[in-house]
């Protein structure tokens, strides 16, 4: 099982965040007709993960829709939806689902999936019946979510302009790596402050 | 005009309270933390408990952790005023949380040396960027300045004057920090030695100087933008560098001589430093405030 459960910090312990990477996933379109169909059986956040920069601008994403969830300000239908709206500079929320989104062609697709005990769902459903639900709908491999897999996903072009880093200063003269550090710093900024 | 009267009625009250604020955190700190809850988002779980760093009259500095156990944050928060109308309480503290996260973030891109944003959350006031290790700017001189007096107390001026290598390589350093922040086009507002870190380098420890220079080693990271504003005017530039100098001459007088060779990385990092240095001059003559009358 490749699904991994994150702890975070400032999150209730009844709070469990699951996240996993799929590559070369076939079945990218119907994924997201049931996400359009509002299927509840499909409440994941499906993302393009060649619009993710790194594991720490994808999780910090996560805790910042888990913080408006927790403080009952969240903008969009579901924490899910809202994990991918976070991904953007923005506030715009179509242009979200369209940049960090997934469409019929997407190849790459990191998965998240929150669960919270609600008056209706006192029971949980466990890791292994998540990953068993996931494994049964997306057609793809199951890779570790890593930031080395997650950058040879990644449309460095693409994500330098959704973020608006291309000629920023503070990615001049750094090495690979710290770039990428870096541009997820910004990007983290830029999310924090959503245009606004 | 209503709202600018307010937030000038505001400010003058702020001023009036800090200043009680501040006699009672020296006196009974922990009552008034008591007095103070943290915002609710420090109230959820976390590996190590938030631990509160500052207080001013402003806002409070929590050290707290983002994420992960691995990553340490700064945690600023604007509490909630009680001598303000709510509604105005509000909208000042998100629009001070927002200012200052922008003037981060901007600063961050343009590559000046400044923590990173992580979150943020504007109704409920607070602000997590990167934490910063290392000591502030002023702990490094003193600490400096204080092992060189044990060394020997009268040292000559011309030896003294070799040994202060570090501290003018230091000075540079600053000079070129507040110039690189001033092109970028924002001015700090409260630029003294508390307020920029001296954050030791990844390959840290290195054989350079050696012994007590080396508590002057570090990339300077400026820290606290709570007053910064967005300006490219020479006045409020050439009133960022006085500050600064008064700063110096108040908190390491023996330093104080040396303020020219901030000025001097200053001009290096910053193309239009001459005419703020002119500038510069007049604000001397009259200090900070423009309109002084009588």
């Amino acid at each position: 099982m490749t699904l991994e459960k994150l702890h975070l910090e400032h999150v209730p312990d009844d709070y469990r965040v699951y996240v996993g990477l799929f590559k070369g996933v076939t079945n990218a379109g119907h994924l997201q007709s049931q996400l359009v169909a509002r299927n509840a059986d499909y409440e994941y956040a499906f993302i393009d993960a060649s619009s993710v920069l790194s594991r720490l601008q994808l999780i910090g994403a996560v805790y910042k829709a888990l913080s408006v969830l927790l403080d009952g300000t969240i903008k969009t239908p579901n924490v899910h939806s809202e994990i991918v709206c976070s991904l953007s500079p923005s506030n715009n929320i179509s242009e979200a689902y369209r940049r960090w989104g997934i469409t019929a062609t997407t190849k790459d697709i990191i998965i998240v999936k929150v669960l919270f005990p609600t008056e209706t769902r006192a029971e949980l459903p466990s890791a292994e019946d998540v990953w068993q639900h996931i494994t049964e709908n997306v057609h793809g491999a199951a890779v570790p979510f890593s930031d080395d897999e997650l950058s040879q996903c990644t449309d460095w072009p693409k994500v330098r302009k959704y973020y608006k880093l291309n000629g920023a200063p503070a990615l001049d003269g750094k090495g690979e790596e710290e770039k990428i550090r870096e541009m997820s710093l910004l990007a983290l900024g830029a999310m924090a402050l959503r245009g606004i | 005009m209503l709202r600018c009267l307010l937030t000038n009625l505001e400010t003058y009250a702020k001023r009036k309270i800090s200043f009680t604020m501040t006699a009672a955190t020296t006196s009974a700190p922990s009552t008034v933390e008591h007095e103070f809850p943290p915002p609710k988002v420090l109230l959820y779980p976390s590996s190590t408990a938030p631990q509160l760093i500052t207080q001013g009259a402003e806002g409070r500095l929590y050290k707290t952790t983002y994420l992960f156990p691995s990553i340490p944050c700064a945690l600023k928060y604007r509490p909630p005023k009680p001598y303000r109308h709510p509604t105005l309480d509000a909208r000042l503290t998100r629009a001070r949380i927002l200012a200052e996260a922008r003037v981060l973030v901007k600063c961050r891109r343009d590559g000046v040396p400044v923590p990173a944003v992580y979150c943020v959350d504007e109704g409920a006031g607070w602000l997590m960027m990167e934490w910063v290790e290392g000591v502030p700017v002023r702990m490094g001189i003193n600490e400096w300045l204080g092992e060189r007096v044990r060394d020997g107390e009268e040292v000559e001026e011309e030896e003294g004057r070799e040994q202060k290598g570090a501290l003018v390589d230091l000075m540079r350093r600053i000079g070129d920090a507040v110039g690189r922040l001033h092109k970028t086009g924002v001015v700090h507002g409260d630029l003294t030695t508390s307020n920029m870190m001296l954050r030791p380098t990844r390959e840290s420890s290195g054989e350079r100087g050696g012994g007590r220079d080396k508590v002057l080693e570090g990339d300077i990271v400026l820290i606290d933008f709570g007053l910064a504003t967005q300006s490219t005017s020479e006045e409020d530039r050439a009133v960022d560098l006085y500050v600064l100098e008064r700063a110096f001459g108040s908190t390491h007088p023996r330093a104080e001589s040396l303020f020219d060779e901030v000025l001097n990385g200053y001009r290096a990092a910053f193309k239009q430093a001459g005419q703020v240095l002119k500038k510069l001059e007049d604000v001397r003559m009259r200090g900070r405030k423009r309109s002084m009358l009588g």
